[in-house]
């Protein structure tokens, strides 16, 4: 029988209450008394050279509070990269000012030029278009091949092209050379990410608020890492102290991934508070988020596998051009490498792997990680090519896969990382079962006297999560530790709240986190409460991506949960005049084992708190811990995904008839969330595979700059709910954090766009097309013109 | 948005009075309006909004045809235009709930954006759209994309749909704005075949006369074998070549035909 509480349980989401009720609390929701707007004048042009800006007309015009413009930052320190890569020369990347308005030039569509702000938004907007810019457009660099050619436009002047960095990763190059020139066979598949815009439900809002009591200052921001925001901002761009900088991150309507980065307009809001003495709050329209949110993927990518006579991987190798857009975003460099090609290896014992990438400045928004970020990259060029090389070879696509399994762990791949644990057999024959193979034969027979042609996708996936190793990231590049941390605070009369520097943006922390501690505990979860979000709140910790919540922050809450149970076991050892090794914690009450003398758990808390009787000169009273956790490893998720999509010939329409996700993701605290997670990300992950698609044209104007362009997801999109399966049973728990979890949030995303892209090839095969590969979104004019051939 | 007035109407001939106010806008629906004040792309000074107007709402069976007044909404004609099933099946795929709530018949073939539904109705019926000031065939009524022959300030009151022997409505939807990226609206009458095409030419919607003739003589999807529209003139965007858009006619028109009842 399911557990009705703690650990394993799937209490409703307590969170939801509020969000589904109106009664959350955005950014967009605080109003300070006093604020003004601002308006951001955004350059209409990818690349242009801004001879003058006039503003004085402008700020005369009614309610303007003050026009700022890229001069009024010279004195201030420009967005900072937080990652460091040093390419196959041992260089250090390019890393190009970025500053807060544009200095000199604008480099993308979007790139914010002046900021007017006022007491009102109708004012601010009504007072930018009175703004004289002189701006000359300049040839823009859109395409990343032509960005580095002799002679291309240079985004950046001061730099000595458009190159930031290229890397290279894995295997030596020369020893991979050898092995594919050896090779009995060699599939080749060129291949297009698709740039993605993430489309949180909540835009980006900012308010800034200044003390000049204090000279404190304060910024409420959309943030999936509060902590984050407040160092790079406060040491790298605005030179403010911590304890002088409080960021608050409320609620959060979705992230995604482009939340994590500090942008531009905080630092404005904040720095414009201050100058202005005056809160300033800035939402952003949904038009804007399309121009200055960081989209997410744009690789352009050769992948080569070799294989030998008997169908054994012996050799990859890839070569990716990763577009960084104008800008570099917060960890913009790192998804191209560390998330990306140490994933290189996927879930297959291939000996050989070499990655290169080559990382590229173009005039368009900066790109940055969008859930999965790298891993999704990864695993699509591999599950791509080796699905290519199943039917080169005239091998099942399932066989191949299975026969090149790793079996082994711990497992040290040639891209420089170990994974501790998987059972990628076991996942595979859930999958298998579950998709009711032997029944897909008469099932494309239906499609096909139906009109469609019906295609079978595979994909297996890896993934590295609970980020991460603070001492690993640091000799790649990282510029922070990425532990993260938890204070329990124990209550007088019981019940707790837990710190935590984990961000809840969808996630369901509110209701997960409180699960384990009440299970380690044995009291109720009502009486667990979580406090994230709110640096003068919580401890230092990094924050919600990479699927790192529960491995690394609920580590922490692990470890000061177990801090608690010792010093309470203490408190209780005296109130029971026992040893302290005599005393056992089970569902709340502490007992002397092997005797029926006990106290409860709210005996002990208030003793704590009310110490009259207590062994005060032992320890000291209260009852609140905090602890830092660093993992020891990433955590490696993994599973099995597969689908059956229809193609329509007469229109190139995809329709996803049947889809089945089987995950290993250790073990499992909340069965409900994580098949929601999962769920949603295989949304977005077909949303990738057949509809989303940023697009720009050759002068770097935004072609999908809305959603009469941009085509989101919908549940029509998606398969009928007896059709969609998301299954978890598989759990190989990681083996060096405490709970044994790995991570679930990004899976779906990662594991679902490869399997749709070659059950559509599939499908196409099926009805005599010769169609190798359609690059994503794989949609019905894209299908329609492949078929034509 | 720039500020503007708003005056509420409740009979046409105030509404046609007001709107002989300098930068005077009619509003109906707001669908493709409200949106293009909120980016700021127009500047009204005065907005009348047609939707208080009484004497313009509603849908009747009246001589073998619909008529709907120029206010009615989608979701009106979805549910009160059963005289003409594949006219309220049209309205009644229309957007979502919300837009078909707010959008209006009138609205919608006065704005004549290249893309929707209801000028295929009009046009592939042989419609007759009247105003306060005179009735035009829907033939005239379509001038290219966006344009239309309508004044400035006239007002659509009603649109009279014939009522055919059978007829059908396919539309293929973009996948982003999941507007027409074509729609075939195809009807019989007693008198020949309509065919009209929208979504698809750069001329906005228009009739594909060799599939009229043929369907007139034959009203089979068999009967299109052969038939073709030229890649020549069609929008070529981010969703379908120009060449996409004039194979869909053809799938479009035919399943038309297969399913029209």
């Amino acid at each position: 029988m399911p557990k009705d509480h703690g650990i394993g349980a799937s209490p409703k989401r307590r969170e939801d209450v509020r969000f589904l009720t109106g009664a959350g609390n955005y950014t967009d929701d605080i109003n300070v008394q006093g604020q003004a707007y601002v308006h951001f004048l955004r350059s209409d042009v990818a690349h242009g050279k801004i001879n003058n800006i006039d503003t004085a007309a402008a700020a005369a015009m009614p309610g303007v509070v003050r026009i700022f413009t890229g001069a009024d930052f010279e004195g201030v320190g420009g967005i900072p990269c937080g990652w460091q890569v040093t390419d196959k020369h041992g260089e250090p990347m390019k890393e190009p000012a970025h500053p807060v308005l544009a200095q000199g030039k604008a480099r993308h569509v979007g790139d914010p030029i002046a900021a007017v702000v006022a007491d009102s938004l109708e004012e601010a907007r009504n007072a930018a278009e009175a703004i004289e810019l002189d701006i000359e457009e300049l040839p823009a660099v859109v395409d990343m091949k032509a960005a580095l050619e002799g002679g291309a436009t240079k985004v950046h002047d001061d730099l000595d092209d458009n190159l930031c960095y290229d890397w290279q990763f894995g295997s030596p190059a020369d020893e991979t050379d050898a092995v594919f020139a050896n090779a009995a066979h060699v599939t080749t598949l060129e291949l297009i990410n698709n740039r993605l815009v993430a489309n949180p439900m909540e835009p980006r809002v900012a308010v800034g608020d200044y003390s000049r009591a204090n000279d404190e200052s304060k910024l409420y921001t959309t943030s999936q890492n509060p902590h984050v925001i407040r160092l790079l901002m406060g040491a790298f761009v605005l030179g403010i102290p911590e304890h002088k900088l409080t960021v608050i991150a409320p609620d959060v309507g979705g992230g995604f991934g482009t939340k994590i980065f500090h942008y531009a307009e905080e630092a404005f809001c904040t720095f414009a508070a201050k100058a202005c003495n005056r809160p300033v709050k800035w939402t952003s329209t949904r038009s804007e988020a399309f121009m200055s949110d960081a989209h997410g993927r744009d690789h352009v990518s050769k992948i080569e596998l070799a294989l030998d006579a008997d169908n054994n991987f012996i050799g990859l190798r890839t070569d990716t051009y990763a577009n960084m857009g104008a800008y570099l975003s917060t960890f913009a460099s790192s998804v191209p490498t560390w998330l990306h090609g140490t994933l290189m290896a996927g879930n297959y014992k291939t000996p050989n792997v070499t990655v290169n990438v080559k990382a590229v400045f173009t005039n368009t928004v900066p790109v940055d990680a969008y859930r999965g970020a790298g891993r999704p990259e990864a695993t699509y060029q591999l599950e791509r090519v080796i699905d290519k090389a199943a039917r080169e070879v005239g091998v099942d696509p399932i066989a191949l896969r299975r026969q090149n399994f790793i079996t082994q762990f711990p497992y040290a791949t040639p891209v420089a990382v170990e994974y501790d644990t998987g059972d990628y057999e076991a996942t595979m024959a859930k999958m298998e079962e579950l998709m009711d193979l032997p029944g897909f034969a008469a099932r494309r027979a239906a499609s096909e006297a139906n009109g469609k042609l019906r295609g079978f996708g595979v994909n297996c996936f890896i993934e590295a999560c609970g980020i991460a190793p603070s001492n690993l990231v640091g000799q790649l590049g990282a510029r922070a530790g990425l532990y993260d941390a938890a204070t329990v605070r124990v209550n007088a009369t019981g019940s707790i709240s837990v710190m935590v520097g984990a961000h809840s943006h969808g996630q369901g922390h509110e209701t997960v986190f409180p699960q384990v501690v009440a299970e380690m505990l044995g009291i109720d979860e009502s009486m667990v409460d979580i406090v994230h979000g709110d640096t003068s709140k919580i401890p230092f910790g990094m924050g919600t991506y990479g699927s790192r919540s529960l491995a690394v922050c609920g580590s922490a809450m692990v470890r000061a949960t177990e801090k608690i149970i010792n010093k309470a076991k203490k408190i209780a050892a005296h109130l029971l005049e026992a040893s302290e090794g005599d005393i056992e914690l089970k569902d709340g009450q502490f007992s002397i084992a092997g005797t029926d003398k006990s106290v409860a758990w709210g005996d002990v808390t208030l003793a704590a708190y009310v110490p009259h009787n207590y062994p005060l000169e032992d320890i000291e009273p209260g009852l609140e811990e905090t602890a830092f956790y660093d993992p020891a490893n990433f955590t490696y998720p993994a599973g099995a995904y597969a689908c059956e999509v229809e193609v329509d010939p007469d229109t190139g329409k995809v329709t996803v008839e049947k889809f089945v996700s089987a995950d290993d993701f250790g073990n499992v605290v909340n069965p409900m969330i994580v098949e929601g997670q999962v769920h949603g990300g295989i949304a977005q992950g077909i949303g990738q595979a057949l509809l989303e698609n940023c697009a720009y044209d050759e002068n770097g104007q935004l072609l999908s700059a809305s959603y009469m362009d941009y085509a989101m997801p919908r549940a029509d999109d998606l398969p009928h709910m007896e059709n969609y399966t998301v299954d978890h049973s598989c759990q190989t728990p990681c083996t060096h954090n405490p709970l044994g979890v790995k991570g679930c949030g990004e899976a779906g995303a990662i594991g679902s766009p490869p399997t749709i892209v070659n059950a559509v090839i599939d499908a196409l095969q099926s009805g005599g097309h010769n169609v190798e590969h359609i690059d994503m979104p794989v949609s019905p004019s894209r299908v329609w013109e492949a078929m034509q051939g | 948005m720039y500020s503007f007035d708003v005056e509420n109407p409740e009979t046409v001939a105030d509404a046609v009075a007001a709107l002989g106010q300098d930068e005077a806008q009619a509003l109906g629906g707001g669908q493709t309006l409200i949106p293009t004040l909120k980016q700021r792309l127009a500047a009204p000074s005065v907005l009348v909004s047609l939707s208080g107007i009484a004497e313009i709402k509603g849908v009747s069976a009246d001589g073998g045809a619909v008529v709907i007044g120029g206010g009615t909404t989608h979701g009106t004609v979805a549910n009160e235009a059963g005289a003409y099933g594949a006219l309220a099946a049209l309205a009644g795929n229309i957007g979502d709930p919300a837009v078909r709530n707010r959008g209006t018949i009138g609205g919608s073939l006065a704005n004549n954006d290249p893309s929707a539904c209801y000028p295929a109705a009009a046009l592939g019926s042989g419609a007759t759209i009247s105003t306060n000031t005179r009735s035009i065939a829907a033939d005239d009524y379509f001038q290219g994309m966006f344009e239309t022959a309508l004044d400035e300030g006239e007002i659509i009151t009603s649109v009279s749909f014939p009522i055919p022997e059978a007829a059908n409505y396919q539309k293929f939807e973009q996948p982003a704005s999941r507007f027409a990226l074509v729609g075939v609206f195809v009807a019989k009458y007693a008198d020949g075949v309509r065919v009209a095409v929208t979504g698809a030419s750069e001329e906005g919607v228009f009739r594909w006369s060799e599939a009229e003739a043929a369907l007139s003589s034959n009203f089979s999807a068999e009967a299109l074998n052969g038939l073709s529209v030229s890649a020549d003139g069609m929008i070529s965007d981010l969703h379908g070549s120009g060449a996409y858009r004039a194979h869909l006619i053809g799938v479009l028109t035919k399943r038309a035909v297969a399913a029209a009842s």
